[in-house]
């Protein structure tokens, strides 16, 4: 199996730097050729021929690292240590489902993943694009293979996942515990699917700008794939911040971690192109931005991916001893020079056709987002890379902290809660001061009853929350303004009635309300994180069986201690060592909830046949009683100091025994049915937090949003056909018309 | 507006965030410094300390945690208490970052600035014992209900 899946990554390797040299030659002699005769069904002979192998290349490719991902993933299945990725990072007392989603939580499967992907996408555009921007797809396909090729040669020469195990181990090393969560199954898929898919968009800029024909088609015909990219790298985001809130036993949902930056940058300048194409495509304006833009993008795409494996950047996430930095450096050295020389290129076809008439209209108001996006990707850049140039500057590596980020980010986030709310009330060319004033004045009074409410419920005590329930109001206010005239002027011209007029408004406007759907979802979001932040209340408590204390507003009871154990293929899997707890509120119990901490066993043999069941990877299972209004998390940690000293104590005996590590396991799990009686105190971690619940309804309200901006209107394939048929009988009308009667 | 002044407006807006934005990177950020770059840490000063958990060092008493960090590479080591949140894969001999400040003889940690590296990032699979003739034929399976 490991020959047919080198010999497959090697093929794919070949085909792709095949392809891509077919698309250029194809895409060059077709330029010299002034183009393929795109109607008569017979493209133009040589270079097409060469454009259409490309094409193939892809599908081959896209075929190939298809067959080499099973393959992986069959070896995770059977857990066959023979390989060397699976002994790493999988074992047979994984369960079945993670060692499905094993293979990303290395280097090698995490680069295989990127590449299928992107050759899945690859052929995706490409047998859309039919005959369409015959001048762009070729350049576009040879991008497209480019990275495939980049990607392929790390995977053939530098970390390959069918490298072979030596010697085979009898035990593999299992995958870690903390991964062992379900959002973490699916975070790296969405994230690589997002950095993937953007890929898309970012060739066929390159495309559009070296065939010269930089109009709105590359944007018109790449503008899904966009969408796509920012809605699954937006849930592969938010997935990772669950993940931390709830598994990580630190009770946070962002650190401004240096790889946790890296996705959300290409995430906030893909927003700034979406919004801003918009007005390339109504108006004919900002070319050279939206160029830049997608091909920024795509750069920082890589540069995620280039922090992630260098460990250029000191990171809680960062691979420390990668093999494969220096190449990712080259790869973005390329497309950053290779894209400013581009746009320098083409900068005179990139001229505007028009100019911003007013302040007050809906393009100044999208290019003032537009800047602050820009100005918050800046932000994190400088603050992500600031250890390094602090380093440059003074000789001092200084990280920023925590305070810093809030001070920079949330100033702007909030004054782009405010340009949401202003964009869709404005008019495109210009809106005149009563204008405005009569647009805004319902969402006005809607901003200030959110803020009243809100300071009612008691968030009145820090200025950030106050400006947040202002202008999420105001944001609300204007979604639901839009929402609830597009129903009237809908219900007055067809008759229909208000609950069939919304959805058929809503439907047959995907685009412009399943952007309003987003708006409001992130207006959710930056409220519930304000608050979140601002009124977070957090405790420790080292307590015993017995003790009760209170917590923002909770009262809490230690009624007991777990102690259990999990066998999987007839190993300990796990031991788990926890906590009942009751839980009351004015009195009245409301709730149990059981936080644990859970012990993997280490496979080595110096922590001793008792030792190594609790020396091994742990894990906290947090407890987590999610609310509308707020969540009680509770983590806990056992003093280990008893445990500690019985299980050394029993190491000790057991050493000299004949089979010490086949007593060993019986013992671990007497030792944790020991604790469930008689407990060691135990040190709670409690936090109480407003809404954090709302983060996450306002990103399904996003990620809804985007979905119904992506979805094809129902009657879009008809209206394609209708302007089909009108094109034909204009051209047959015309041929008539200049036919000799 | 003409060109002129609009352009004069976008250059003073961005030398202005730009001198903000340089001063509070390092008015709002604590030096990174390894245990070897210790000796002249001044008291009252915050320090992002980075190092390897020295094995055999860590000891609890009560909510508070002891352990001694030491260079990536090389020996030299100090000591730090630290009371708050430990993340799941804290472990003698791994990386950690803590923000702390000079106490005396050692190093008082922040509360809750303890992180560890990611644990889909380890790059220590390899420090067990696989091949070990002691998992050989199952010796470290349970028989349930013995």
């Amino acid at each position: 199996m490991d020959l047919l899946g080198r010999g497959l990554l090697v093929l794919a390797l070949l085909v792709s730097a095949y392809g891509a040299v077919a698309s250029i030659v194809g895409a060059r002699r077709l330029q010299q050729a002034g183009g393929p005769a795109v109607d008569d069904g017979s493209l133009n002979t040589h270079g097409s021929a060469f454009v259409r192998s490309g094409r193939r290349a892809i599908y081959l490719v896209a075929l190939m690292t298809t067959a080499c991902f099973v393959l992986v993933e069959i070896a995770f299945i059977r857990t066959d240590l023979t390989f060397d990725v699976v002994a790493s990072h999988s074992s047979a007392t994984t369960p079945l489902g993670y060692r499905m989603a094993a293979p990303w939580s290395s280097q090698e499967g995490s680069l295989l993943l990127w590449v299928w992907l992107l050759s899945l996408w690859s052929s995706l555009v490409v047998r859309l694009a039919g005959r369409r921007m015959a001048d762009v797809v070729p350049w576009a396909q040879a991008v497209l293979l480019g990275l495939s090729l980049f990607f392929l040669l790390l995977l053939v020469f530098y970390s390959s996942p069918f490298r072979l195990s030596s010697p085979v181990p009898l035990q593999g090393e299992g995958l870690n515990p903390l991964l062992q969560y379900p959002s973490m199954m699916i975070h790296p898929p969405m994230l690589y699917s997002g950095y993937t898919l953007f890929a898309i968009p970012f060739a066929f800029a390159v495309g559009a700008l070296i065939a010269g024909h930089v109009g709105s088609d590359w944007i018109r015909h790449t503008r899904r794939y966009a969408l796509g990219a920012w809605l699954l790298l937006g849930i592969g985001i938010v997935l990772g911040s669950r993940w931390s809130y709830a598994e990580l036993g630190w009770g946070g949902y962002w650190g401004w971690d240096a790889v946790e930056n890296a996705s959300l940058m290409p995430w906030i300048l893909g927003t700034a192109f979406i919004h801003s194409v918009m007005i390339q495509e109504k108006r004919g304006m900002l070319r050279t931005w939206n160029v830049s833009l997608i091909l920024a993008t795509g750069i920082l795409c890589i540069l995620g991916t280039f922090i992630v494996r260098s460990g250029i950047i000191s990171s809680i996430h960062a691979f420390g001893s990668s093999t494969v930095g220096w190449q990712f450096l080259t790869l973005l050295g390329i497309m950053t020079a290779g894209s400013i020389g581009l746009v320098t290129w083409r900068r005179g076809l990139l001229r505007s056709e028009h100019r911003i008439d007013s302040l007050l209209s809906r393009e100044a108001i999208f290019l003032a987002g537009n800047v602050v996006l820009v100005l918050l990707v800046l932000v994190i850049l400088w603050g992500t890379f600031f250890p390094l140039l602090s380093d440059l500057m003074t000789g001092k590596q200084r990280p920023w902290a925590s305070s810093t980020w809030g001070w920079w980010v949330g100033p702007l986030a909030l004054a782009l809660v405010g340009l949401m709310g202003l964009g869709p009330l404005a008019a495109w060319r210009k809106t005149t001061k009563a204008q405005a004033w009569r647009q805004m004045r319902a969402p006005l009074a809607v901003a200030v009853l959110v803020l009243i409410g809100g300071v009612v419920v008691g968030g009145g005590g820090r200025v950030d929350v106050v400006l947040a329930l202002l202008l999420g109001g105001f944001v609300l206010g204007a979604v639901g303004q839009e929402l609830v005239r597009g129903t009237r002027s809908r219900h007055i011209s067809t008759g229909e009635a208000y609950p069939v007029a919304l959805p058929r408004l809503v439907g047959r406007n995907r685009r412009r309300y399943g952007g309003y759907l987003v708006h409001a979802g992130f207006a959710v979001l930056v409220l519930a994180v304000a608050a979140s932040s601002a009124f977070k209340d957090t405790h420790r408590v080292h307590a015993q069986v017995g003790d009760r204390f209170k917590v923002g507003g909770y009262e809490l009871r230690y009624e007991g201690a777990i102690g259990d154990y999990r066998l999987r293929d007839q190993r300990i899997e796990k031991l788990i060592i926890g906590a009942t707890m009751g839980v009351y509120r004015d009195g009245k119990r409301i709730q149990t909830i059981r936080p644990t901490r859970e012990f993997f066993p280490s496979l080595n043999t110096a922590d001793g046949p008792v030792g190594r069941y609790f020396n091994g990877e742990a894990a906290t299972e947090v407890a987590l009683d999610a609310g509308l209004t707020r969540d009680l998390w509770v983590a806990m940690q056992p003093d280990g100091d008893a445990l500690v000293s019985v299980y050394q104590a029993l190491d000790d005996k057991l050493k000299g025994t004949e089979a010490p590590f086949a007593r060993g396991a019986e013992l671990a799990i007497g030792l944790t049915q020991v604790y469930g009686q008689r407990p060691a105190p135990v040190t709670f971690q409690v936090i109480v937090s407003p809404l954090v619940t709302w983060i996450w309804i306002g990103s399904i309200f996003m990620a809804l949003g985007a979905l119904l901006a992506i979805w094809p209107a129902p009657d879009l394939q008809a209206r394609r056909v209708r302007a089909k048929q009108k094109a034909r009988i204009a051209r047959d009308l015309g041929r008539a018309q200049e036919s000799p009667s | 507006m003409t060109r002129t002044l609009r352009l004069t407006f976008a250059i003073v807006a961005a030398v202005t965030l730009a001198a903000a934005l340089l001063y509070t990177s390092f008015a709002g950020s604590a030096e990174a410094r390894q245990p070897s770059q210790m000796a002249g840490a001044q008291v009252g000063q915050d320090y992002r300390l980075t190092g390897i958990v020295v094995p055999g060092t860590f000891a609890r008493k009560g909510d508070a945690i002891s352990f001694r960090v030491k260079d990536r590479k090389g020996g030299a080591s100090v000591p730090v208490v630290y009371s708050g949140q430990v993340p799941d894969a804290f472990r003698e001999g791994r990386e950690v970052i803590v923000t702390v400040q000079k106490d005396g003889e050692r190093y008082q940690g922040e509360a809750d600035s303890l992180i560890t590296k990611c644990p889909s990032k380890f790059d220590d699979g390899k420090s067990g014992d696989a091949q070990s003739m002691e998992w050989r034929d199952g010796s470290d399976k349970v028989v349930e209900g013995k």
